[in-house]
């Protein structure tokens, strides 16, 4: 009988063994499959490019460099230049910083260094609802405040006062790039001061209480010490911002007058790559007009992939300094 | 003569009240928002908005109906997508994710994060309608879906990474592999903020217009199956804004309302179980 107990116990070691290398096995396919999935997201980057290039082929061939350069674009003459939606697109963008970003930056610092935790904690809350407003909905306000506003008093004032610069002549009809512009000021403003708030706030606490102790107040404290600190990121925050502006869609597809020349008068209308995309694709008729706003959106692809693709740099490279000195 | 020391209070409580006043005016932004939509789209709403179609162009009344379906089964298909990939993406970078590879998979994220919406559009055009020929719900979806993953992905990491290393350490200690370690104890242990983490993915691509335009397109009617163009809420709200009826702009303004309320609720109740969750754990 002895030798079947040993069978017995062999057999339970087998099973232990076979045990062993099954969940073995379930470590070797938990990480495959999350590899897989993980893979998937580079994949689908990747044929996002492809797709983008490949269909613009077309355009590309046809248009050379040209398209990048060419002002006129004429759907009906087959004639395309991407230039004036480039300056659209540039334009509102700058514009959206200038008007956003001393208002983000202003109010991170307060919401970071200067107000009580508790309000902090509030306005912060709020900011990120803010963000979470859609962009169709920041379009449909607009139109029906935004661009009155603009037509009835803003450009009229701001013509009366600033009207020898060749940037505020001409009539205003209220769409335009100035409110377009406008309103991506306001769609960026979240996350101007969302992420500079946090990038202030990672800075160590060693710092501000070096320069309190050496008798600053808590605003030459911010703003001497802790920001130059923080600088990296707060301008990669700058960045992140520009690259939402440069893509942002259909807020400005619907205030900006949607017309493809290039103005000098910031009261007149404009178009943006984006815009142009959204208004004309569903319904551009042939091949090579298809193409060509294709290209478009490569172009505006390549460019919020540099410009993010910069900020998300500055970002890493000021956290890790900061949690490198804590 | 002020002193320099009166002068260097008085430049902390003005520059105190100046940036106050950039903060008040992003917060006061928001409640601008909410407030003109609640009156606009108050007056607007009503029971039809929920039930009925829309009307042809030229007749008064009508409501979005289909587009209320149309965003749900869009969104639907979009969690089909986005969160397989998102979630079991998060894994591999918050388990695995040391390597070089975890590292090209993190940076194609936030890469992925950055394109914009309108792109996005303009991939899955190239990529199912062209093929197939027609605008399609299946289109918008997969879109919409696509558009889901780098936050899905990001905030899984996130939220598995705050599990204290101790439970796995202890997971681990009993004797469970590495995969009975993140099945048991780690993956439920962030199950919740993993949840609210998608719910606020869904709401931030439930606005989304820009994808749909040339994915979903539209639809005046009711869209049954996957294979047809569909009407969703945010694109039925452009067409109705740009367009030159005040009926239709009535109608916009309450689906602007019924949209941004849903979004909002979703946003407010998952923070707050985020926030009690993070302060419960300290």
């Amino acid at each position: 009988m002895a030798s079947t107990s040993t069978d017995q116990d062999r057999l339970t070691i087998r099973r232990a063994r076979a045990d062993v290398t099954r969940f073995r096995h379930g470590d070797r396919l938990a990480y495959l499959l999350t590899f897989a999935f993980a893979s998937a997201i580079i994949v689908i980057t990747g044929l996002l490019f492809f797709e983008l290039y490949k269909s613009s082929a077309l355009a590309r061939q046809t248009f050379g460099l040209n398209f990048l350069t060419g002002t006129t674009w004429d759907p009906v003459a087959l004639e395309f230049g991407a230039l004036p939606f480039i300056y659209g697109t540039l334009i509102t963008s700058a514009l959206a910083l200038i008007l956003g970003v001393p208002l983000g930056i202003g109010a991170s610092i307060f919401l970071a260094e200067l107000a009580p935790p508790k309000i902090s904690d509030a306005f912060a809350f709020l900011i990120e609802l803010l963000a979470a407003v859609p962009s169709v909905i920041y379009g449909l306000l607009a139109i029906f405040t935004l661009v009155p506003l603009v037509r009835d008093f803003i450009a009229p004032a701001l013509q009366s006062t600033l009207g020898f610069l060749p940037l505020f002549q001409g009539p205003s009809y209220g769409v335009g790039l100035l409110t377009a512009g406008t309103v991506l000021a306001i769609m960026i403003l979240p996350f101007i001061i969302s992420i500079s708030r946090e990038v202030l706030l990672a800075v160590p606490r060693e710092q501000r209480e070096a320069s309190l102790a050496l008798g600053a107040t808590r605003w030459e404290t911010a703003f001497h010490v802790v920001v130059p600190y923080a600088k990296a990121g707060i301008i990669g925050s700058i960045f992140l911002a520009l690259a939402r502006a440069l893509g942002e869609t259909m807020a400005v597809t619907m205030v900006i007058g949607n017309d493809p020349r290039i103005n000098w008068s910031l009261f007149a209308p404009g178009y943006s790559i984006a815009a142009v995309i959204a208004n004309e694709f569903a319904e551009a008729p042939g091949e090579l007009y298809r193409a060509a706003l294709i290209e478009l959106a490569l172009v505006l692809f390549c460019i919020t992939i540099i410009v993010n693709a910069f900020a998300r740099l500055l970002i890493v490279v000021t956290t890790r300094r900061a949690t490198a000195h804590s | 003569m002020i002193s320099r020391k009166t002068r260097r209070k008085a430049t902390n409580i003005v520059m105190f009240t100046v940036t106050g006043i950039c903060a008040l005016v992003a917060v006061s932004v928001l409640f601008f928002i909410l407030g003109y939509l609640v009156w606009q789209g108050g007056r607007a709403l009503n029971w039809d908005f929920f039930t009925r179609l829309p009307t042809p162009v030229g007749e008064t009344g009508g409501g979005f109906a289909n587009a209320i379906v149309g965003s749900a089964k869009l969104l639907l298909l979009a969690s089909l997508i986005g969160v397989p990939i998102g979630f079991l993406g998060g894994v591999y970078l918050a388990e695995f994710g040391g390597s070089a590879w975890g590292f090209a998979v993190r940076y194609t994220t936030d890469l992925l994060n950055g394109v914009p919406s309108i792109v996005i559009g303009i991939f899955m055009y190239a990529l199912i309608v062209l093929p197939m020929k027609h605008f399609s719900t299946l289109a918008g979806g997969v879109a919409l879906g696509v558009m889901m993953i780098p936050i899905a992905v990001r905030s899984t990491e996130e939220f598995l990474r705050a599990v204290p290393n101790s439970l796995r350490e202890a997971a681990l200690a009993l004797g469970a592999t590495k995969w009975q370690a993140l099945v048991t104890v780690v993956i439920p242990a962030a199950m919740r903020g993993i949840i609210t983490g998608i719910m606020l993915d869904l709401a931030r691509v439930a606005g989304e217009t820009a994808p749909l335009l040339f994915t979903a397109f539209s639809n005046r009617f009711w869209s049954p199956g996957w294979n047809q163009p569909i009407a969703s809420l945010p694109v039925m709200i452009f067409n109705y804004a740009i367009s030159p009826y005040e009926d239709w702009h009535q109608q916009a303004w309450a689906a602007g309302l019924v949209l941004l309320s849903l979004i909002m609720i979703t946003n407010v109740s998952a923070r707050l179980i985020l926030r009690r969750h993070t302060h419960g754990s300290h």
